[in-house]
């Protein structure tokens, strides 16, 4: 997702889309984990074992029964009918956890004409086929935090995903995860950098008024709630006939954020605007639970642990834009100093494949320990999602969502040899090589077909295909089709937080 | 120094008390005094790796005048050099980033702080040098990740760039990443002219508009067939010029400012940099360039792999964009950008790598790093971001390798220059030992220090 280049060297010459087309919707792509089972029994041997939660064991082993850590130790007896894998010289960490995403998403992600969008929800345009999600299993992540973009003050509701590649859109998201709502603050809902053709320039366009589009939307949720408690009471003790307040559905995310239902993962750069934020979710008694980005938070870190908000950085970006000129690859260290619960993600898909690395960066920055630059990957991003108890370290009766590496993972010669979500081997950096032949096989098989196909075609046919271009096959059902050439050209900007959107 | 500092508290007589009592404020009201470097220095008890040879254990390092005046086991100390013990420290040249905007490109968004780009295709009289800001906070940002010179190349994109990058996009400077003027700056002035190579494009997004436009393939290819053409015409022009310059006297011909710019370029003096990522595009500019008999390097290169045979022959090297990328197809295996340069390698394709940008060049050391955990031998990587950028752009008489002669571009490290969690200690950029403080760096000390509210 990174340059204008890159975008433009991706759009596609009619004949490849074509053949991306057909080999998309074939499912060869997905074969690689298409038929991964999870054993009932799995261990894991001779690994050196970073758990995050209690240290390093060296030379240890990890039992996994039905999807779950059964038992983590220096050495564990096979247990009869076990599958065994041999991580002898190899690393085992928690899977990662990308508190900012927008990965598995079909088209746009964001509903830019209103400044408060709460009615939308990301859930319901998960994209099981987005090759991205492949790709950040390779990278090592087995959980992400999957975002609206930052065009609105309030943004769409969100969800919380495994990536389990190859399984329908309905198992992705992460059971029981609570889900969340975006916000936005500063120079993308004012849209400072960009204008929309045909669209009027848009209020909010300060950050007055960003603050007064959130309070105003919170004082509508309040007296909407008020008047649904109300309703709920007179019912509740027996008064009869009474008329409904209407639904709002715009409002009804808003509820929840009051009721500490929904999480609100607010995106912000500058000191200012993270002080408001605080000030107005004080004032209608909510929390906010991750600010995201979150650039100067080492300015105001103190308020930020005193709020009891957590906060999810990038580990170097900067410079992009104004607001983003004050950043420091310091910042994750000096807000864990300052006790503020810190975690490092992506925003990007590319990013997230070696969030370990990023991780990695606070130790030189900053001075973080080992420990430390781990968790921020792993049990941190975990806590701010309300998903610790199941993932995010390394210990028993948790999920066994493990990423395997050849070396140290806080290196950067480390390279995912194997990552596993509830117990079952998703990626398998031995099996993707294998299988590359004869996927390069299918392709031209299919490329060929196609060719053959085009030629039979009579040449009238051939001609009214010519002149009528809009009606060539759309790649968007095949996910990342579409949605590469809009997040290589468009998506660095529309889609992630840092470009203009 | 302190003659000058006695004599101007004396006129100021009556804030005399005051400064006393505050040093601060003294500092404040004074002029810092010129410094004056010391006229050599010694690297003592290091190991060095020169990259002209195998690594010296408890070696020392002598520069003096800017330059590299001895390096090896046994190494007398001169008298009036400055000592610096390395023990348990390594010493290796400076990298080298061959592609960024540095000093071109301050804040992406902020188009009043961006120069990297002119308007219009074909500016080959644009000269980087002219455009690079001495005072981008970028210039300490990038140093303290061990880069002691760059290229600053014009009309080369970068991640927050946007919009059309044109077809010869003007010359890349090389520049030290240090100096009080640009002129202190200044490697050399001139190193490469660079083309984007058009592409055949059937969708685009115009960021002007915000809206995504597309095309039928035909008209495409008629757009892609247009600027190839025009490419052709003005080297052919500029061909004719220098014949021209070289028959006659400058009275004798009218002057054009943009095909003087390209004689040196059909005379085979500079070489072309030419961006192209897909395989068809990337033959394309390599007929052409064989066809014009102009010298090329290629940046980008992110199918580089499925030319390696034609570029080895054709000695063409390559400029890699950073691993850190994902792949350009989605049935691309997931590594394919990382594992290439090690297939690049064994197939003897010279390379280096480049940041493509300003705020990441930072992660130069990373992305190379990142080439060894998919195969590439550790040694080529190491030089494919010191050693080899100086080759392809023919300053590797200059820098790229610890031997005496050379100019001093030097790094001392606690470790490996690109591995995560190490940092560099000692820098010199042209014999001088430079800060490694920058803006963040300030900032970080500054809300360090912050008190508990």
């Amino acid at each position: 997702m990174k340059g204008a280049r890159v975008g433009n060297a991706l759009l596609k010459t009619l004949a490849v889309i074509v053949a991306l087309h057909f080999l998309v919707s074939s499912g060869a792509l997905a074969a690689n984990s298409a038929d991964a089972k999870a054993p009932a029994i799995l261990l894991i041997q001779n690994a050196t074992i970073l758990t995050v939660s209690r240290g390093t064991i060296e030379h240890g082993s990890i039992l996994i029964r039905d999807g779950k850590i059964a038992e983590v130790g220096q050495s564990i007896a096979k247990p009869q009918g076990a599958e065994v894998i041999d991580a002898i010289g190899q690393f085992v960490m928690p899977g990662i956890v990308d508190c900012h995403s927008h990965i598995a998403v079909d088209g746009s992600v964001n509903e830019g004409s209103v400044s408060v969008s709460s009615m939308v929800n990301i859930a319901e345009i998960l994209n099981p086929d987005d090759i991205d999600i492949y790709r950040d299993l390779a990278g090592g992540v087995t959980v992400a935090n999957v975002l609206h973009g930052s065009a609105n003050s309030i943004g769409g509701q969100t969800v919380v995903i495994k990536l389990r590649w190859g399984a329908p859109a309905s198992r992705l998201p992460f059971e029981g995860a609570l889900p969340g709502i975006k916000f936005a603050l500063g120079e993308n809902p004012k849209r400072s950098n960009f204008s929309i053709r045909g669209q009027e320039k848009r209020y909010p366009a300060t950050r007055m008024g960003v603050e007064e589009t959130i309070r105003a939307a919170f004082t509508e949720a309040r007296d909407y709630k008020s008047k649904w408690d109300d309703y709920n009471k007179k019912t509740s003790v027996g008064e009869k006939n009474l008329i409904p307040p209407r639904r709002d559905l715009r409002l009804d995310p808003l509820v929840e954020v009051l009721e500490g239902k929904r999480y609100v993962h607010a995106h912000c750069y500058r000191e200012d605007e993270i002080l408001m934020l605080l000030r107005v979710a004080k004032e209608f008694g909510f929390k906010v639970r991750t600010l995201q980005h979150v650039l100067e938070g080492y300015k105001v870190a103190d308020e930020i642990a005193a709020a009891g908000a957590g906060a999810s950085t990038f580990s170097d970006w900067w410079a992009y834009k104004v607001e983003a000129y004050d950043a420091t690859p310091y910042n994750a260290a000096i807000m864990t100093r300052r006790g503020v619960l810190v975690s490092i993600n992506s925003d990007d898909a590319e990013e997230a494949t070696h969030l370990n690395q990023e991780a990695a960066k606070s130790i030189r920055y900053g001075g973080l320990s080992r420990e430390e630059a781990l968790k921020m990957v792993t049990i941190n991003p975990a806590i701010q999602l309300g998903i610790d108890k199941r993932v995010g370290s390394i210990d028993v009766g948790k999920d066994a969502d493990l990423v395997i590496y050849n070396h140290d993972p806080l290196s950067a010669y480390a390279v995912v040899q194997k990552t596993l979500i509830d117990g079952r081997v998703y990626f398998d950096r031995t099996r993707d090589i294998a299988e590359r032949a004869d996927r390069e096989k299918e392709k031209k098989a299919l490329i060929e077909k196609e060719k053959k196909a085009d030629a039979e075609k009579k040449p009238e046919e051939k001609r009214q295909n010519e002149k009528k271009p809009d009606d060539k096959p759309k790649p968007s059902q095949s996910g990342r089709g579409s949605a590469a050439d809009e997040s290589d050209g468009v998506g660095s900007a529309a889609d992630s937080d840092r470009g203009a959107l | 120094m302190n003659r000058l500092r006695a004599t101007t508290l004396f006129r100021d007589g009556l804030i005399l008390a005051a400064v006393l009592a505050f040093p601060a404020l003294l500092a404040a009201q004074q002029p810092a005094p010129r410094a004056e470097a010391p006229k050599a220095y010694a690297l003592v008890h290091a190991k060095i790796f020169t990259l002209a040879g195998a690594p010296i254990e408890n070696g020392t390092l002598i520069i003096r005048d800017g330059k590299i005046a001895a390096v090896g086991a046994q190494v007398e100390v001169p008298q009036d050099a400055q000592v610096i013990n390395a023990e348990g420290l390594q010493v290796y040249p400076g990298m080298f980033d061959p592609i960024t905007q540095m000093g071109l490109r301050e804040i992406g968004a902020v188009a009043s702080t961006v120069d990297s780009t002119e308007t219009g295709n074909y500016n080959p009289d644009v000269v980087a040098l002219t455009a690079v800001s001495p005072s981008s906070e970028h210039i300490p940002v990038t140093r303290v990740a061990g880069i002691t010179e760059v290229l600053a190349v014009p009309a080369s994109g970068g991640m927050d760039s946007f919009g059309p990058n044109g077809v010869i996009g003007g010359q890349a400077s090389a520049i030290y990443l240090a100096g009080w003027t640009v002129d202190d700056m200044q490697f050399k002035r001139s190193v490469a002219m660079v083309v984007n190579w058009p592409e055949i494009q059937t969708k685009t997004f115009d960021f002007a508009t915000f809206q995504r436009k597309e095309k039928p393939y035909t008209e495409a290819k008629q757009e892609y067939d247009k600027q190839v053409t025009e490419l052709t015409d003005w080297i052919e022009r500029a061909r004719h010029y220098a014949q021209a310059m070289g028959h006659a006297g400058p009275a004798d011909y009218e002057r054009d400012l943009k095909l003087e710019a390209l004689v040196p370029v059909v005379r085979g003096q500079l070489p072309l940099l030419i961006f192209a990522d897909r395989s068809r595009e990337i033959r394309n500019a390599i007929e052409f360039c064989d066809k014009q008999n102009l010298k090329m390097i290629l940046a980008g290169g992110s199918e580089a792999y499925k030319l390696k045979d034609l570029l080895r022959s054709r000695s063409i090297p390559v400029i890699l964009r950073p691993m850190l990328t994902l792949p350009l197809y989605e049935d691309d295996p997931y590594d394919r950008l990382l594992s290439q340069p090690a297939e690049l390698s064994a197939a003897g394709v010279k390379f280096a790598f480049g940041s493509f940008d300003n705020s990441f060049a930072r992660r130069l050391g990373q992305n190379a790093a990142n080439a060894v955990a998919y195969g590439l031998p550790y040694d080529d990587a190491l030089k494919a971001v010191t050693l080899y950028p100086a080759q392809i752009f023919g300053l590797s008489d200059q820098v790229g390798t610890l031997e005496s002669g050379k100019i001093a571009n030097v790094i001392v490290t606690n470790g490996d220059p690109l591995e995560l969690t190490n940092e560099v200690r000692y820098l010199f950029i042209r014999g001088q030992l430079t800060s490694l403080d920058n803006r963040q760096k300030r900032l970080f000390d500054k809300y360090s220090a912050r008190p508990k509210p």
